[in-house]
This record gives structure tokens, C-alpha cells and sequence, in this order.
């Protein structure tokens, strides 16, 4: 297994084409194209159910796209998922944590998964204030420690592309400064992001996706409800 | 290597921590089998002659306790995601959890079953065999475990089902397990049970993997 640090700086541009999705029997989108280079940051809008989740967890190779596809420098990710995994840092609606474990444990092994040693939990957990709770049961957390948590994986193991599904949810307004600060330096260092929703977070030049405007989602359900 | 092990670690840590999985296994094969001279009666012929068998029907049974949580809890809380998005292939995760499940589940039962084969009468003689049986079986029953378990995951009532779905496969293992015990009592008996019971392993080992592998991809899609 290479270890992460080998393929970790090797940023690139992340591009779709044509790209479209289903979920069960409706269509959630298509002829969808993106161009994210290194840097960059691209935000997914849309109402509720719109295929924003679904769009990043096909970003991250969870199941494939039915029409078009993902690419890394021009090269098709599903030629190569086990390079494409290496590449992203994906964090996800759900947390991740056992309440029997401690946050440092937690943190250690989510490293160890990624092959990445890690010395000094306490170090990662620092940028979004979790430093001091390095020995406490994850049964113990409040929901906005929990979804801190699961974003400190972020500085463990250098990826250059970052996927996150709404990161800001239950976060307080230091720790979405953390955050901000967090996705600043990445992408000041060539790193990208895709994230859904940015609420109060200070992000600047970003692209906007929005998923709201297809015909077929005005035509059949125009509140955006039931999907 | 590192994810491989981390994985193994952080499941028997879990289960120390949270002591229900494998505590429970455990005591249900020691109960469940001192429930036989009760039912049957207590003659020792008697039992002697069925200790083997009633030994290993409550190990398999004590395997399946806890199969429909082998994967289950990661799939709730999200850690299936970051095992499949991890660099560690996730046939070897698989590999990972079942051998986490045998530590757990199989390996107590099998320092258990000197006590019970001792309550039952087992003829001392085929005690090593039984013993040799079972820890060639039990590992296979984790295997086929794990297919099921992860065909399963997501499904109403899932350890029910995938209870029928295993119970079917681990047929062979029963018989050529409780086999081999038996054939040690005979001393014109050869080795062919357990040369069996270890084929079965050597054929469970990469397909058992390959099939959780592929449901897994399937349920986290």
C-alpha cells in the first residue's frame, strides 16, 4: 500500500462531463459539467433532495454515475478508484464515532485507516478546538463537538481534493471560523473543495453549482418535496 | 498492513469496552449446551454419544448471534463509508471483520469447550480432535457469516434473515466437523473429515471476502 504522503501533493483538476444521476427511478440530474481546478472551491446548491449528497458521494466513487463521468486531470477516476480514494478527504452527513471510544482513539484510527501514523492526535484535533477533549467517550459529545469531530479528520493525512456534505450543520460561530480558516490553507497550498451549502463561512472565489433547475424537476415537483 | 490491523483492534477494543458480543456468545454455547442432559437425560452413554454433535450445533449457533451486527453498526454510524473509501481493499476489510468476529465469538467458545465437553461426557479421547474440529470450523462459520451479513445489511428484520440465508451453508461445516471428532474414536478411520472441513476453509477464505466485498459496495452505493 503506498502511503498517503506519496500521491498526497499531487494536485490536479477534478472536471465532470455530461455527468447524470438517478436515484431509485427518478432523475436527479444530467448533462451535468463541472471544471474544478487546483484551488479551487465549488458549491453545490439546491433544494432539499435536489442530489446534492448524491452527487458528492459519486464525486467520492460510492456507486457510479449512469451517464458521463468523473475525471482527474483529464483521466477517468473509475479507471483508477484506488487512486481516486487516496486523493479525497470525504466527510459525510453521518459522523462516524463510537460512543465506547475516545475522541483520541477515534481520531487514531480513522488515521491508521488511511495508513497514516499518527503521533499526536492532539495536534489534529487542535485547529477545531477539540484539544482538550482528547480522552472523553464520543458518548459524551454534543452534536456540534461530534460534527467537529468528523471534520478534524480533515488534518489527518493530506488529500487535494476535499468533499464535504454539510460541514457547517450544528457548528457555532468559532467553529465555523475554524472551518474557513481550515479550507483557506488548504486551498492555498493547491488544494480543492466541493462542498454542499457554505453557510457563514467566508469563502472566497467560489463556483456555484445549482441543482435546482432542471425541466423535469419544475414540470413533476415544483416545491422540491418527495425526493 | 496498518489498516488491516487497526480494524482488528478497534473491534476487540469495542468489544472489551461494550462486553456484550462475545460475553454473550460464550455464555449462550456454555447454557445452550448444558440444556441437552436435560432434555435428553442424563445417562452418559447416552450423552457421550451425542456430546460431539450437541458441541457443535450450539457453537454454530453461538456464531450467529451476533452476525447481523458484523456489519451493521458501520453501516449506521458511517464508518462503512470511510472503510470503503480507505486505501485498504475492501475484501481485506472484510477479512479484517471476520477475523474480528472469530476472536470475538469463536475463540470463547473454544476455550469453553473443554468445561462443556467435560459436563457432557465427551469420551476424553476425541477431545482433541474436537477441539482441532472446531478451530478449523468456527473461523469458516465466521466467513460464510460474513457474506451474509453484509447481503443482509439494510433489510427489515435482518437477523432473522440472515440467519436463514447462513444456516443452509454451514450444513457441511456441521457435519464433516462433528465427522471428525467422531472418526477419532475409531482407529480405522483416516483424516478425510478434517482434510474436508479444511478445504471447506481454504475455499471459504477469498470467496467468502469477495461476495461481503461486493454487498457491501452495493449497500453503500
Amino acid at each position: 500500500m503506498p502511503p498517503r504522503t506519496m500521491v498526497a501533493n499531487r494536485h490536479g483538476t477534478f472536471s465532470a462531463t455530461a455527468l447524470g444521476a438517478v436515484r431509485g427511478e427518478k432523475k436527479l440530474f444530467s448533462g451535468l459539467d463541472f471544471r474544478l481546478p487546483p484551488g479551487g472551491a465549488l458549491v453545490l446548491t439546491g433544494p432539499n433532495g435536489s442530489g446534492k449528497s448524491s452527487l458528492l458521494r459519486l464525486m467520492a466513487g460510492f456507486g457510479r454515475p449512469v451517464a458521463g463521468h468523473l475525471a482527474w486531470d483529464g483521466a477517468d477516476v473509475a479507471r483508477d478508484p484506488e487512486a481516486h480514494r487516496l486523493r479525497l478527504h470525504y466527510v459525510g452527513h453521518q459522523d462516524g464515532l463510537k460512543p465506547a471510544l475516545t475522541v483520541a482513539e477515534t481520531l487514531r484510527f480513522w488515521a491508521a485507516l488511511g495508513g497514516v501514523r499518527l503521533a499526536d492526535p492532539a495536534a489534529a484535533l487542535a485547529p477545531l478546538g477539540l484539544a482538550g477533549l482528547a480522552g472523553t467517550p464520543c458518548r459524551f459529545l454534543s452534536s456540534g463537538q461530534r460534527r467537529r469531530l468528523a471534520l478534524s479528520r480533515l488534518s489527518v493525512g493530506a488529500a487535494p481534493l476535499w468533499l464535504l456534505d454539510e460541514p457547517a450543520v450544528g457548528l457555532d460561530a468559532a467553529a465555523l471560523g475554524a472551518l474557513s480558516r481550515l479550507i483557506r490553507h488548504h486551498r492555498g497550498t493547491g488544494g480543492s473543495i466541493v462542498l454542499s451549502t457554505h453557510q457563514g463561512m467566508e469563502l472566497d472565489g467560489i463556483e456555484t453549482i445549482s441543482l435546482a433547475d432542471f425541466p423535469w424537476r419544475r414540470a413533476d415537483d415544483p416545491a422540491g418535496l418527495d425526493w | 498492513m496498518s489498516s488491516f490491523a487497526a480494524i482488528i483492534r478497534r473491534d476487540l477494543r469495542l468489544a472489551f469496552r461494550q462486553g456484550g458480543d462475545g460475553a454473550m456468545a460464550v455464555m449462550f454455547f456454555v447454557l445452550a449446551a448444558l440444556l441437552f442432559p436435560f432434555g435428553i437425560g442424563p445417562e452418559p452413554e447416552v450423552l457421550a454419544r451425542v456430546a460431539a454433535g450437541i458441541i457443535w450445533v450450539t457453537a454454530l449457533l453461538a456464531a450467529l448471534l451476533a452476525l447481523d451486527r458484523m456489519f451493521l453498526t458501520d453501516w449506521e454510524d458511517g464508518t462503512l463509508e470511510l472503510i470503503r473509501l480507505s486505501p485498504l481493499p475492501l475484501e481485506l476489510a472484510v477479512l479484517a471483520k471476520c477475523f474480528s468476529h472469530w476472536l470475538v465469538t469463536g475463540l470463547p467458545v473454544l476455550a469453553a469447550t473443554p468445561l462443556v465437553a467435560l459436563m457432557l461426557r465427551l469420551d476424553p479421547a476425541a477431545l482433541p480432535m474436537l477441539l482441532l474440529s472446531l478451530a478449523i470450523g468456527t473461523p469458516v462459520l465466521s466467513l460464510f457469516g460474513s457474506a451474509g451479513a453484509a447481503l443482509t445489511l439494510g433489510a427489515r428484520r435482518g437477523g432473522v434473515l440472515v440467519s436463514l440465508l447462513v444456516l443452509p451453508l454451514e450444513i457441511p461445516v456441521l457435519i464433516f466437523g462433528v465427522g471428525a471428532a467422531d472418526a477419532a474414536l475409531n482407529p480405522e478411520a483416516g483424516p478425510a473429515q478434517l482434510v474436508i472441513l479444511a478445504a471447506l476453509f481454504a475455499f471459504a477464505l477469498p470467496l467468502c471476502p469477495l461476495a461481503a466485498a461486493a454487498a457491501l459496495r452495493q449497500a453503500l452505493e
